[in-house]
């Protein structure tokens, strides 16, 4: 065997143990959850019969009903991609363009919003209900300097939503300005200095060029945010009292429901049908995104 | 070229999903689930036993359980008893439902008394046997609430203590209100004169609460067996088939709980982190909890508080009473010799000399009448008005407890929060929650 050779196979060895990682910690237990979904499945008993599409039925069932807790997950957790992923990019792209436009200090502020992202969702989420706290909270002191009565945030079922989005969107921000610096720096110099010569102003210069150069890096993001808010349960659990996602479900979230079905109520089988139902549209709104940034740049 | 990776991948997982579906037997999954019965051969002299008993994480209960597992020992030095403690409350049954598949957890175990038709339905506990703990015996000798948990005409479990509801109160804050220190409210209209006078508010904020609703913690307990009573309901048929705690008279008990924070503004369980933690750092003068908070309130440092019978109404008294309960798993019965000694061990823990241990180390009562009546335990300044409340108290018949729960906890929160109207609230709950007996029913003819 060659020199070359030798060294492939052993590239091939040492990525064999990821591979079998995935097989093993993700493919696996992804197709049990789809086998599991087919049958009336309590973990504690022995006989876990098949009951065909059953469990779908009951979720669509469920969904259809408006006062249901399970519709309640399905619509918070669309609300929480189209509230906090425009948000989330929004701000990032501020911020990295900012940062973008200074040079003493960088490292600093992209230290400082980094921090959030590498801390724990659990740690974050209980100092954050602190903050958020009625009457005494640091959030409701602030406010009543200002004059302004104080709030309930967590506690009130018009606030709860987004008063958990903000969190989310917080923690999230600084990886996503840290990418969004990245596709910024890539955008040649020069490609501004020419537009400016023929006159082209602020507005233009961001519409015409930082945003469609930037596209693959949007289309990124947006993926991985939208996922990340589908995916949504720590946050929730810990923000919200005893982890319930309320007040009156207005926080819960599909994979939050699928904790209380699957482990509270011991309905496997209904929990598994949800996941299989959010894996579908995981994946749906991933090649849709794709696609997107699948169309050429143009330079 | 993205779009047929995905296409591709789609109809690999389907294709696994068919072949997933069509090879797995229908039949349960072999016998994999339960250790295969060693052989009944006689009991070899030396030979030792080992069974594993699971209970959760509290330490109080962990302390007299290897108390009574050493006595237990010794006295029977063929049998070993490993013990399981390290699962919090929260996870406990989570963690056997995730142990239970795989064949391994315990022979004995211990679990909340809500949980138990769902435990038995699922084929996880076996039927005490009779010849060691006569249904005669039982009714005879234990408290009333345990026989709540009769199902299916036999009992599955067996507890060595059981709890119930009373009301704790502030003696320093009675003071300084102008009230009797020692002269907790007995009636409920009492009591919402007493939680308005003991509430203060500095700038609309509430710095002291009278009274909280905790919905979260017993407050749907009390409501539930206790203030429908009060208000002339039966929460629940006899047969635990027909629901009645959304009726016009629940109602009024519903309404009157709503009230101390729609109307009298006397406090909330979203401040000061829960009406529990409120209590013990003295921001909350009376509160509503189970004997199972006497530890956690006496280590709390200044706190000069008492405790008394539920405040009446009408002169009726009701009481909501629970346990945490001892069932051997068919894990345990799949081998005779084990289920000999789980036998023994469950005797052991659930005699008057147990409950007498565990009401020390614990301060849940004995659920043995004859431990139960030692008058010390009523002549007991905390544990007095627990133990007298023991003969009225009634065990919820539950078929999705924490379900059961939620369903209050959210019609309480759309009344204070949603300003829905508070029959409707609670009809809506309650209609979910028949909903659940229905379909529990439907499954257990």
């Amino acid at each position: 065997m060659s020199l070359k050779n030798r060294r492939v196979v052993w590239a091939y060895i040492f990525l064999l143990v990821p591979l079998a990682f995935f097989l093993v910690v993700r493919a696996g237990p992804t197709i049990f959850a789809f086998d599991v979904s087919l049958r009336a499945f309590n973990p504690m008993a022995e006989i876990k019969p098949y009951v065909g599409f059953d469990n779908f039925a009951r979720v669509f069932k469920d969904i259809a009903d408006p006062d249901h807790v399970t519709r309640k997950a399905f619509e918070n957790t669309l609300k929480y991609v189209i509230i906090g992923t425009p948000i989330q990019l929004s701000l990032a792209l501020g911020i990295a363009m900012l940062m973008n436009s200074i040079r003493r200090f960088r490292t600093i502020f992209r230290v400082i919003y980094f921090i959030p992202f590498v801390t724990s969702a659990v740690a974050v989420a209980w100092v954050w209900r602190a903050l958020y706290m009625p009457d005494f909270g640091f959030l409701n002191l602030v406010l009543g300097l200002f004059g302004i009565p104080s709030q309930r945030f967590l506690f009130d079922p018009n606030q709860s939503l987004l008063s958990v989005t903000a969190v989310v969107v917080w923690q999230g921000l600084g990886f996503a300005v840290i990418i969004f610096l990245a596709g910024l720096q890539a955008i040649p110099e020069t490609f501004y200095e020419a537009a400016r010569v023929d006159g082209a102003g602020r507005w233009r210069l961001f519409g015409s060029i930082t945003i469609p150069l930037l596209n693959p890096t949007i289309v990124y993001l947006a993926v991985l945010q939208t996922i990340a808010f589908l995916r949504m349960f720590a946050e929730v659990v810990n923000l919200t009292r005893q982890g319930d996602g309320g007040p009156v479900n207005t926080t819960t979230t599909v994979v939050l429901r699928v904790f209380r079905e699957g482990f509270g109520s011991l309905n496997m089988g209904y929990a598994a049908a949800m996941t299989v139902l959010l894996f579908a549209m995981i994946m749906v709104i991933s090649i849709i995104q794709f696609r997107l940034v699948q169309r050429r740049v143009e330079y | 070229m993205k779009l047929h990776k995905y296409a591709l991948f789609a109809v690999a997982s389907a294709l696994i999903l068919a072949a997933c579906s069509g090879a797995a037997p229908t039949a349960p999954p072999a016998a994999a689930a339960t250790p295969a019965p060693a052989k009944p051969t006689e009991a070899k002299p030396g030979e030792v036993i080992t069974i594993e008993y699971w209970q959760y994480n509290f330490q109080s209960r962990i302390d007299v359980m290897n108390d009574l597992i050493k006595q237990f020992e010794a006295a029977n030095p063929g049998i070993k008893v490993i013990h399981n403690s390290e699962i919090p409350n929260a996870d406990f049954q989570a963690k056997i439902a995730a142990a239970a598949p795989a064949g391994v957890g315990p022979d004995v175990a211990t679990l909340f008394n809500g949980w138990l038709t769902g435990w038995v339905n699922a084929g996880y506990l076996v039927p005490l046997p009779e010849k060691d703990f006569p249904p005669a015996d039982i009714e005879k000798n234990f408290t009333t609430l345990v026989q709540g948990t009769k199902f299916q005409g036999k009992y599955w479990a067996i507890p060595t203590a059981v709890r119930s509801l009373a009301l704790f109160w502030n003696k320093d804050m009675f003071k300084a209100a102008g009230l009797d220190p020692e002269k907790p409210p007995a009636t409920l209209d009492e009591f919402v004169e007493y939680s308005k006078k003991l509430t203060k508010t500095e700038g609309g904020k509430i710095t002291q609460q009278g009274f909280a609703v905790e919905m979260t913690g017993q407050a749907h307990q009390w409501f539930r067996e206790v203030l429908t009573r009060q208000y002339g309901e039966t929460p629940f048929s006899a047969d635990n088939k027909t629901l009645n705690y959304g009726s016009a008279k629940s109602c009024e008990a519903f309404k009157w709980l709503t009230k101390f924070e729609t109307e009298y503004k006397t406090g909330s369980n979203d401040l000061f982190d829960g009406a529990t933690t409120a209590f013990t750092n003295g921001k909350l003068a009376m509160h509503i909890d189970g004997s199972f908070r006497l530890g956690a309130l006496n280590s709390a440092k200044g706190l000069n508080y008492g405790v008394a019978v539920l405040p009446t109404k009408d002169n009726i008294k009701a009481n909501f009473g629970s346990f945490w309960t001892h069932g051997i798993t068919k894990k345990g019965a799949a081998d005779p010799k084990r289920m000999e000694a789980a036998v023994k061990f469950l005797k052991f823990i659930t005699t008057p000399a147990a409950g007498t241990a565990w009401v020390k180390g614990t301060g849940e009562l004995p659920a043995q009448l004859s431990a139960a009546a030692d008058p010390a335990l009523a002549a007991d300044p905390k544990l007095g008005a627990f133990a007298k409340q023991m003969s009225y108290s009634v065990a919820t018949f539950f078929v999705d407890e924490a379900k059961q729960r939620q369903n209050l906890i959210d019609a309480f929160d759309a009344v204070r929060l949603q300003n829905v109207e508070p029959c409707k609230a609670l009809a809506d709950a309650v209609k979910k929650d028949q909903a659940l007996y229905d379909e529990f029913w439907a499954k257990n003819k």
